[in-house]
Formats: structure tokens, C-alpha cells, sequence
């Protein structure tokens, strides 16, 4: 998984390219983790337009972000996925947590 | 068990085959033309129960997974995952959605849910230090309908 990082005036949007899964998972959890610590964005949106598969792994990266930025006093958001994807999502009730568009 | 093809392999508990593993199940499955969403669902559901055999089954030591994939009569994919790791001591608990021995790792236990939910059929037998045996099957939309 590739992860492409945007931010302006505190608003954030990291682009994510590829497969997440267990594996994956642990590099773009760094990545992000990093930018959220070092940069403290208001907001942090996900594309996720360009994952292309996700399994449970997935939940974990997205609530393990979403909880981080709340203590960094930010918002996560995700944005884009497709409808394998979505079916993940809702399998977790994600969208009870996080703002999904 | 009729069965119309077969394949099997091994593999070292690595996560980089994690993807691997999913990578066979699309190659095997192709011959009997499933929709997107059944593709989908069937590589979603391998791949949880692969991470489940590196991440839990082989926790702090390695050893090898068996993944056999067949075609059964009527459109039936079988798939059989196994792990020669630690075990689950209680399988029920193990299957509740949430239920998870790995928190801190960000896992969210849901991997059972998925297999559930995107497979028709899961069984789950384990022997504490032994290993794990997961077998899920799904039938394919018939063609044409
Ligand atoms: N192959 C396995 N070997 C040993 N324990 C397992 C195995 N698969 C699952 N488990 C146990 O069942 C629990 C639930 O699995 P799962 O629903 O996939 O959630 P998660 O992987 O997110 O923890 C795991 O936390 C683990 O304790
Ligand atoms: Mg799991």
C-alpha cells in the first residue's frame, strides 16, 4: 500500500493506493501515525478511492487513526471507498464512528 | 465430497503471504467465473483466516499454513486453511464479533465476523497446541441468473 500525504491550513488528506491488510497495514499505520504527531491537522481525510482490497486489518488501521487524532484534538474522516470496501466498513459499523463520504 | 478440481500448497507463515494467499484463491477461482462481489468476498475471507494462522496461530514462532482450494459440484468453492500453531483454547469465544486476544496490535476482532458473514458456511475446529483448522465453503450465483 502507497500512502501519498496532502495537507493545507490544517486540513490533511492522505491518499491510500494498494491493498491493506495485516501486512500492509503496519508501514501506513507509521506513516500516518508520524504525520498526525508531527503536523497536528484539524482534520484527516483518507481517500481511500484507490484501495482496491481490504479485510478486517483495515478497521483496526482506520480506528487506530480515528482515536489518535481525537486525543490530537482533529477529526478523521474517510472518503471514497469502493463498494467491496464499504461492505467492510459496514460490517463494523464504522460509519456509527466515523463520517464515511 | 465430490470434488471437480483442486489445488493445494504451502507456505511459510510470513505475512508477505498474506497477499500471496489471496493471489492463489483469484487464480483458482476464475474457472468458475464468479461476480466481482463473490471474488471479493471469497479473498476477503481467506485472507482473515491466513492473518489469523501468522498473527495468532504462529504468535512469537513460525511454522507452515496448508491452504487447500476446490471446486465442488454445483458452483461450490471449499476452502480449507490450517496451522500447526498454539491452538484456541474456547472457539465460541474466539468466534464472538469484538472478541479479540491481540487489542494493542490494532487487531479489531472481526476476522470470524467476516468469514461469517461472507462465506455460507464456516467451521472452525482447534486443539490447544496443536493448531487450527478453518474450512469455509460459498456457492457461486448460478450463471446466468
Ligand atoms: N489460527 C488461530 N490460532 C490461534 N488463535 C486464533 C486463530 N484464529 C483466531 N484465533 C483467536 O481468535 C480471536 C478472534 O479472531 P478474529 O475474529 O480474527 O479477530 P482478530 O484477529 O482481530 O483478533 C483472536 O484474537 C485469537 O485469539
Ligand atoms: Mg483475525
Amino acid at each position: 500500500m502507497k500512502v501519498d500525504i496532502k495537507s493545507e491550513n490544517g486540513m490533511a488528506i492522505a491518499a491510500l493506493r494498494g491493498e491493506i491488510d495485516h501486512h500492509s497495514a503496519k508501514s501506513a499505520r507509521e506513516q500516518l501515525d508520524s504525520f498526525i504527531i508531527n503536523m497536528q491537522p484539524d482534520v484527516l481525510s483518507l481517500d481511500m478511492s484507490g484501495i482496491t482490497f481490504m479485510d478486517s486489518s483495515g478497521i483496526g488501521l482506520i480506528m487506530g487513526r480515528h482515536k489518535l487524532m481525537r486525543e490530537c484534538g482533529g477529526r478523521l474522516e474517510v472518503r471514497g471507498p469502493q463498494e467491496s470496501i464499504r461492505r467492510v466498513l459496514r460490517l463494523a459499523g464504522i460509519e456509527r464512528i466515523v463520517r464515511i463520504i | 465430497m465430490e470434488i471437480l478440481n483442486e489445488i493445494r500448497f504451502s507456505m511459510p507463515s510470513l505475512s508477505a503471504n498474506e497477499s500471496a494467499a489471496r493471489a492463489a484463491v483469484s487464480a483458482f477461482i476464475v474457472q468458475a467465473d464468479p461476480t466481482v462481489e463473490e471474488l471479493s468476498d471469497i479473498r476477503t475471507a481467506v485472507s482473515e483466516a491466513v492473518t489469523n494462522a501468522i498473527v495468532h496461530g504462529y504468535r512469537g514462532t513460525s511454522g507452515r499454513i496448508d491452504l487447500v482450494l476446490r471446486l465442488l459440484p454445483d458452483r461450490e468453492i471449499y476452502i480449507r486453511v490450517r496451522d500447526g500453531g498454539c491452538g484456541i483454547a474456547d472457539v465460541k469465544k474466539a468466534m464472538e464479533p469484538l472478541f479479540t486476544t491481540a487489542p494493542e496490535e490494532e487487531r479489531s476482532g472481526l476476522g470470524f465476523s467476516v468469514m461469517e458473514s461472507f462465506m455460507d458456511r464456516l467451521s472452525v475446529r482447534s486443539r490447544l497446541g496443536q493448531g487450527t483448522t478453518v474450512t469455509m465453503r460459498k456457492k457461486l450465483a448460478a450463471h446466468g441468473s
